[in-house]
């Protein structure tokens, strides 16, 4: 039976991982490179990097540190950040990436994801989606959360699927950094119009935030965070064991 | 020596990369005499069958790849490439394969539960059908990563293991010399490199 996934975010600027962390056995806490094969090695199912750099420098970095990490971590990567032309996405899977995550270049030209799908496969798209309430609507931001587009979310990522995005992010700003579990009406709607995986981003809290997403909508993918992991206060080790024995089907070995 | 057999289709920097890992030595490479020399060889592969099978037969790599697997050479292809090795896709049409393994590769789409979700991706247990030198240093139900929106039937001959996937998909084929894996021992962490470590060492 398929397993469901646990993603560890890391963001990268300027060649070092932001936010910092402690973890036994880690010399260099914001070294990129190390604290994916930490995560590799303790039970991460997927990485994610996102790249928060601006200039050409951090850019260039960014690919040399991407490129290390594929070549020590066989474990599947997901690229975003600065994604806004298929030369973009060229660029990042030379590197080893395996999919390529799109956000706000994807609602500058929604062309970029059938482009990008048709070179390299629905597989490779990842539409990341950062959404929040409005008035009691689901609206689409851009910009790491800062701009609203207007753009009514579920129609957006049913489009983007349509499209040929292959798996959809779903990061609720509304439960992001509140840690009291992740946005289960949200993610339910989302769920409910495509037929792709959907990795639910956002509010994880602890273990029980986990149990609760995967209880209450078992047909959700995988979960992904980045502060939790990062701060040690759970380990991923830990989490697995505790939702296996809730009876949810996850990768141990 | 590893060929890794480059015919324009995917990304082989990781899959070079976990032949680094375990000790062997793989050279990405189109050239016929280096695959002849090699000692096994990989068949990798992203994207549609058709255009990939296109691909290997104009570059005239088919047949070489046809001539060492009758010479008894150990070939194993990756997921397209494993597909591949099958007698006929359909895929956006009928397409021939390279026929060394007896089978044919249909869409999980209209095949498998409509809630199921298409492609099939993550990680998923492994159930053994039958003996293999590939499966001599994991055990029944280690997760492997699979991304695919087709699969083989029709190879009982040659099933060697399965992916539970509202029904049981095809996950390892082995005839003889020729393997396949659906889906990416380059991906799936240390059991990954352990079935590769096998593949290395032979039978």
């Amino acid at each position: 039976m398929i397993t469901k996934r646990i993603i560890p975010c890391l963001d990268v600027r300027d060649g070092r991982v932001v936010k910092g962390m402690n973890f036994e056995g880690i010399r260099d806490v914001s070294s990129p490179i190390e604290l994916a094969d930490y995560y590799s090695k303790n039970g991460a199912d997927e990485l994610v990097f996102y790249d928060i750099t601006a200039s050409f420098e951090g850019r260039k970095l960014f690919s040399d540190i991407l490129t290390e990490v594929a070549s020590k971590i066989f474990i599947p990567l997901t690229v975003g950040g600065g994604i806004n032309t298929v030369d973009d996405f060229d660029r990042v899977l030379k590197c080893g990436a395996d999919k390529v995550s799109v956000n706000s270049g994807a609602i500058k030209n929604p062309n970029l994801i059938s482009e990008a799908a048709k070179r390299y496969g629905n597989q490779c798209v990842v539409i990341s989606a950062d959404v929040k309430r409005v008035d009691g609507v689901f609206r689409v931001f851009a910009k790491g959360g800062r701009e609203n587009t207007g753009m009514e979310a579920l129609s957006w990522i049913k489009h983007c699927v349509e499209l040929g995005a292959g798996e959809v992010v779903l990061n609720s700003i509304d439960t992001d950094g509140v840690k009291k579990g992740f946005d289960i009406e949200m993610l339910s709607k989302v769920l409910s119009i495509v037929n792709v995986p959907v990795i639910a981003s956002g509010g994880a809290g602890g273990i029980k935030d986990y149990i609760d997403l995967f209880k209450k909508l078992p047909t959700v993918d995988a979960g992904l965070a980045a502060s939790i992991f990062h701060y040690g206060e759970v380990t991923i080790k830990d989490l697995k064991q505790e939702l296996y024995k809730n009876g949810i089907n996850v990768r141990l070995s | 020596m590893i060929a890794i057999v480059d015919y324009g289709v995917g990304n082989l920097f990781s899959l070079k990369s976990s032949f680094k890992m375990i000790g062997e030595k793989a050279i990405v490479t189109s050239d016929k005499s280096v695959i002849e020399k090699a000692d096994k060889i990989i068949l990798p592969g992203v994207g549609a069958f058709g255009d990939a099978a296109e691909k290997l037969r104009q570059s005239g790599l088919d047949k070489v790849i046809i001539s060492e697997a009758e010479k008894g050479k150990d070939i194993m292809g990756i997921c397209l490439g494993m597909q591949l090795l099958f007698e006929k896709s359909y895929e956006y049409g009928e397409h021939n394969g390279l026929g060394l393994i007896k089978g044919e590769i249909v869409p999980m789409e209209g095949r498998l539960d409509k809630d199921l979700k298409i492609p099939h991706i993550g990680w998923n247990g492994l159930h053994f059908k039958k003996d293999s030198h590939l499966l001599k240093y994991i055990n029944e139900n280690d997760c492997v990563y699979f991304v695919h929106s087709y699969f083989g039937i029709h190879c009982e001959d040659s099933l060697v293991a399965t992916a539970e996937y509202g029904e049981e998909v095809t996950a390892i084929v082995q005839k003889d010399n020729i393997m396949g894996c659906q889906f990416h021992p380059e991906k799936s962490g240390n059991i990954g490199l352990l079935i590769l470590k096998a593949f290395c060492e032979g039978k």
